[in-house]
């Protein structure tokens, strides 16, 4: 992930910034506030798989990771497809892509190709990936499907209906 | 604490499934999960004979023998283990990650027979136990009817904490086995599971195999899944929907060693089938 930068150089400076940059993509991510008697924040996972369902690149999970004596892991599981791709051979916590779960809002995070935790995607056909789960609450799992690298900047969305809201994912080619 | 021993050999003579299973009663071990994170952690196990799948309304059977193979080969013992008047629970500590099998495995002989009267005879009778010995003096060389069979019983499930493994999946080479193509902790309700069947060691055609998913109470139809296993003993299973399993395979053929001349196997699991 990295901070957004805002250019505001002469034309061709501007030019020569972007050259600099690698394919790249943003990922709008809303978590909905829930009228619900007893609430707790979901456990999140956000990755790319390849259309075998080869995980390609873990770029986020979002877990409690605090708790005593690693208790917060044995939810993990209940992110059922994140789990069995790739979830269960990793060993949290997972440097630049695990962190605390979040409250409801608006969340944007951003990749690019070849830095940390993006990897050089070949080109060819993607999905990404975002799967929710949620203590006394629901499940989801939604796909945006993507091709890599794309032509031009393309904006792709999906909306969760329970423990999800609009997912956006903004290809960013170089 | 968790006792490592050495796998406790097969006892000829003993069904340790209660013996009610042949009135068409369903003997099952069900864990409450099988798929697991974090560390250090345990699985709670029901346990009992019924006839609706996993409903325990009629005896608690008897499982003082079952045991687990570790993932890494180690044989522990269930603990906890309480026995009611309906349903036996227990409980299996997951130490290390990877796949682990809880099972009850039991072989035994039995000779029928006619007396030139027409009187059915058995040996051993209930509550005996074969010995070469007492075949000798019980069972006569010829008679009309004459049918000694080797009976060989498996029960399984499997739990996996972190990545699934497979070295407790190895077939024995006794019985009627199940040889896992598709893993029985990575079940999914939308993808078909492949299994073969293996009777001591080899590929077992035709085996009868009858697989419900739990909740039968809360349905007008048993719903069941009826399939036999092709010339590999292989069967290819398509769910119906997620939930946990009653899986029985029944296998019969005359490839018996003497003194037997009819080998059965039977072989019961239950799996659970997580949604998409």
């Amino acid at each position: 992930m990295r901070t957004t930068m805002y250019l505001a150089c002469a034309p061709i400076l501007f030019a020569s910034s972007v050259t600099a940059y690698a394919n790249a993509f943003d990922v709008a991510i809303e978590i909905p506030a829930l009228n619900v008697a007893e609430y707790h924040r979901p456990y999140v996972a956000l990755w790319i798989e390849d259309e075998r369902h080869q995980v390609v690149s873990n770029l986020a999970v979002w877990y409690d990771g605090k708790m005593r004596n690693n208790e917060g892991e044995k939810w993990l599981k209940d992110m059922r497809q994140w789990w069995r791709r790739s979830g269960r051979t990793l060993t949290m916590p997972v440097d630049g892509v695990s962190g605390a779960t979040k409250a409801p809002g608006q969340y944007e995070l951003q990749f690019v190709a070849g830095q940390h935790p993006l990897t050089n995607l070949a080109a060819g056909n993607y999905r990404l990936q975002i799967e929710a789960a949620r203590e006394v609450g629901g499940r989801e799992l939604l796909s945006i499907p993507f091709t890599w690298p794309a032509s031009r900047p393309t904006t792709l969305t999906v909306n969760g209906e329970h423990e999800l809201g609009r997912i956006a994912l903004t290809l960013k080619p170089e | 604490m968790l006792s490592k021993k050495m796998m406790k050999p097969l006892l000829l003579g003993t069904m340790l499934i209660a013996t009610s299973v042949v009135d068409a009663h369903r003997a099952w071990v069900v864990p409450q999960e099988t798929v697991l994170s974090g560390q250090n952690r345990w699985v709670s196990f029901d346990a009992a004979v019924s006839n609706d799948i996993f409903l325990a309304n009629y005896n608690p059977g008897r499982f003082s023998a079952l045991a687990v193979h570790a993932p890494d080969g180690t044989v522990l013992d269930v603990q906890n283990m309480h026995v009611g008047k309906y349903r036996t629970v227990f409980d299996v500590a997951l130490e290390q990650e990877g796949t682990y099998r809880i099972f009850t495995a039991s072989s035994g002989l039995r000779a029928t027979w006619e007396t030139e009267e027409g009187e059915r005879r058995m040996w051993p009778g209930r509550g005996q136990q074969y010995t070469p010995e007492g075949f000798a003096e019980h069972v006569p060389e010829k008679a009309k009817n004459r049918q000694v069979t080797h009976a060989l019983r498996r029960m399984e499930t499997f739990v996996t904490l972190g990545a699934p493994t497979t070295a407790v999946l190895k077939p024995t080479g006794q019985g009627l086995e199940l040889n896992p193509i598709t893993h029985p902790n990575d079940l999914f309700a939308g993808e078909e599971a492949q299994f073969q069947f293996l009777m001591d060691g080899k590929p077992a055609v035709g085996v009868e195999v009858s697989i419900i998913r739990e909740g039968t109470r809360y349905r007008n139809s048993q719903e069941e899944i009826t399939l036999a296993s092709d010339k590999k003993g292989l069967v290819s299973i398509t769910w119906n929907g997620a939930g946990r399993y009653f899986l029985e395979a029944e296998y019969k053929d005359h490839k018996a060693k003497k003194p037997a001349t009819v080998r059965t196997g039977g072989y019961v699991a239950v799996f659970e089938v997580l949604p998409d």
